[in-house]
């Protein structure tokens, strides 16, 4: 195959040695992106850069919107359109996205936002964003956000991202990071035939016969195209399930226990971990993101050392896995919560501890991430 | 016998009456909307209508059409997306002057600038309506309102013209006591390919003729309305300084150029 024939492939299958924010460009690609829509802000430009060149290739559309906001609101667009649709961003730009993660969340237009996290205005590594990841929007909603910690996971999770985004018609976050994003590794795209893409489901129903909002209890409803005769409304005002702006308040109560039902009451379904060394554990750390590599390497060191420490890596930062986290709360003395900002996350830790051991919080806020050393250090205090 | 509107049939259904004021422009820009419609043979199930939020970001609401709505001034921005994933949906905005030329003042720009193949039909009505009043960037200066009760200490926007600097190819403004003109607006602006803007004064009574008039009574707004407005040929023969505070009414621009297809377009030949 000529290399041009190949740049027009949507899956570069092979080993690579690539930076993380490329491979955000390939998994999105990989997963069926056909639009994406950014502004430039460092260290998210290389996905905008990657998406200018491979997009059109593809058969896909590229805008550089006039800010963040054109950005997310071009994404829902097309994302009613039919599209598969992305927008990228660093921590700046991630307060803009705000609007749209709301409004796409109301009328429940499936997207992915990534979210290269970076230090107020400089490009240091940060974790400070994971609480916008779930609460930055006004009003009620749910969010999935997926961290990865390496670059073949910024490829994997972007096509997870996309999945859960089709399946739950949600915007979905990645939550990447400047460490990762801007890091070359490994990365090893697999055969199409091995790659599971998941897309929303079409109705079957006829203009007339269809209603845009009405679906299972806590499912996403059927889409139905564009410029058909469906007569969707997609406002995000109260809405009853033909689409129409409805004031009642059970039609409101209705309309909104779906739609954050469809993600809270699918959360074992949703949530993943992974856990390292934890099976004879009696002491437990938790990670997420880039924070689960010194993390690992620490538990390491310590048990080399004797002490009976593992990892739980959350790999879906929201919602929160619950259950995952009792358990690990239930088998250990104690847990240390691991991450890259004033202490954030480990307060939802204490919160679904729930007293059933203590949660120590082992925080880094100075725009770099946490060494393994400082990590065994914490590890060994508590194991005194 | 009461004779039903023969617009009515693209009303979606149980959504009257509507809720614009007595005396509001949206009704009419409405009919007017609809009347173009039906006298070009348009399928509205082939169209796709956005609306902000504010007055006038709720006409499309009430049409059998496929709909956004419901975010302040992001129309531009979610018609751009579906533009680049669905070229051939046709895709009319309705928008108040303040989810045009205030909050959604730089998607404007940007999509005249682009010339994104969209039909904008502007409602100004020279002031935030729906939430009470409040000076806009077009309400014409010293008028009160009811944030600027001493008068508007600001200049006012020209959008037409702010439209056609930007690049805008097609640009035209009536106002809502001249069906005829307006309707012919519309289905020349819907017939355009590129941006079209055609905007359309209109009276506010319960607000702007309140505060600026000191009447409620939309005959009076109107008349006030009328006595401003200067054709575009009257208009010419005049000074920048006579022409000051008038609503000059024409079409003022209808040009083909490119439109916009995204910002990145592949060409096998460069790689
Ligand atoms: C983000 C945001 N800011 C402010 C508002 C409040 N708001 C509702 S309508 C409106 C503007 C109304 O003026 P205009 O767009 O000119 O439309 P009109 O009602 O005059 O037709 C505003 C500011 C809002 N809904 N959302």
């Amino acid at each position: 195959m000529s290399e041009k024939k190949a740049y027009q492939e949507r899956v570069q299958s092979g080993v690579h040695f690539m930076a993380g924010n490329y491979a955000t460009v390939e998994g999105a690609i990989a997963a069926g992106c056909d639009f994406f829509a950014g502004y430039p802000i460092t260290p998210a430009n290389e996905i905008s850069e990657g998406m200018s060149k491979r997009l059109p290739a593809v058969g896909g559309a590229f805008m550089q919107g006039e800010d963040e906001l054109a950005s997310i609101f071009a994404v829902a667009g097309a994302s009613l359109a039919g599209a598969k649709a992305m927008t990228a961003t660093a921590s700046a730009g991630f307060n803009y996205k705000q609007e749209g993660i709301g409004y796409a969340s109301a009328i429940e237009a499936p997207c992915v936002i990534v979210d290269v996290q970076r230090c107020r205005g400089e490009n240091f590594a940060s974790q400070a964003d994971v609480m916008q990841m779930r609460w930055g929007a006004s009003g009620d909603y749910e969010t999935i956000c997926l961290a990865p910690s390496s670059v073949q996971e910024l490829f994997d999770y972007t096509v997870k991202a996309f999945n859960l985004a089709e399946t739950f018609r949600n915007p979905v976050i990645v939550m990447s990071e400047t460490t990762i994003a801007l890091m070359r590794e490994r990365l090893e795209i697999p055969d199409p035939k091995d790659l599971k893409i998941l897309n929303r489901r079409y109705t079957h129903q006829k203009p007339g016969e269809y209603m845009t909002y009405k679906a299972n209890p806590n499912q996403a409803p059927d889409f139905a195209p564009l410029g058909k005769g469906y007569h969707n409304l997609y406002s995000i005002n109260p809405h009853d399930e033909r689409g129409g702006i409805d004031w009642d308040p059970e039609v409101f109560d209705k309309l909104y226990q779906r739609i954050t039902g469809k993600i809270s009451e699918n959360k074992d379904q949703i949530c993943e971990t992974q856990s390292y060394h934890m099976s004879d554990a009696s002491l437990a750390v938790i990670a997420y993101g880039s924070e689960v590599r010194p993390a690992l390497d620490a538990v390491e060191m310590a048990r080399a050392g004797g002490i009976k420490v593992g990892l739980l890596k959350l790999v879906t930062v929201w919602p929160v896995a619950e259950k995952q986290i009792k358990e690990v709360a239930s088998q250990v003395s104690a847990i240390l919560s691991v991450e890259m900002n004033i202490g954030k996350y480990s307060r939802e830790i204490e919160r679904v501890s729930g007293g059933r051991c203590p949660v120590h919080y082992v925080t880094k806020n100075k725009g770099s991430g946490h060494t393994k050393e400082e990590i065994y250090q914490a590890i060994k205090e508590v194991w005194k | 016998m009461i004779k039903q509107n023969p617009q009515r049939k693209h009303i979606r259904d149980d959504k009257l009456p509507h809720f614009f004021c007595p005396g509001c422009g949206c009704g009419q820009v409405l009919n007017y909307f609809l009347r173009a419609v039906d006298e070009e043979n348009i399928n509205l199930d082939e169209m796709v209508t956005i609306g902000g939020v504010g007055c006038t970001a709720r006409i499309p609401v009430y049409l059998k059409t496929d709909t956004l709505h419901g975010v302040h001034g992001r129309t531009l921005a979610w018609a751009t997306g579906i533009k680049l994933h669905k070229p051939e949906i046709p895709i009319v905005i309705f928008a108040g002057d303040g989810d045009l030329a205030s909050i959604g003042g730089n998607h404007f720009i940007h999509a005249a600038r682009r010339n994104l193949d969209v039909t904008v039909i502007l409602v100004n009505n020279l002031n935030f309506a729906m939430t009470g009043g409040q000076v806009a960037p077009s309400t014409p200066s010293e008028l009160k309102t009811m944030t600027a009760p001493y008068g508007n200490k600001e200049p006012d926007f020209d959008i037409c013209k702010l439209a056609i600097a930007a690049g805008a190819t097609y640009v035209s403004r009536w106002t809502t006591d001249r069906p005829n003109q307006v309707i012919k607006g519309i289905k020349d602006a819907m017939k355009h390919k590129g941006f079209s803007l055609i905007e359309i004064i209109s009276q506010c009574p319960t607000h702007f003729g309140r505060y600026a008039l000191d009447s409620g009574n939309p005959q009076v707004l109107l008349d006030w309305i009328k006595d401003l407005t200067l054709t575009k040929t009257q208009a010419d023969k005049l000074t920048a300084q006579e022409q000051k505070g008038k609503f000059i009414i024409g079409e003022f621009i209808k040009e083909d150029k490119p439109v916009y297809t995204g910002s990145s377009v592949y060409k096998e030949a460069c790689q």
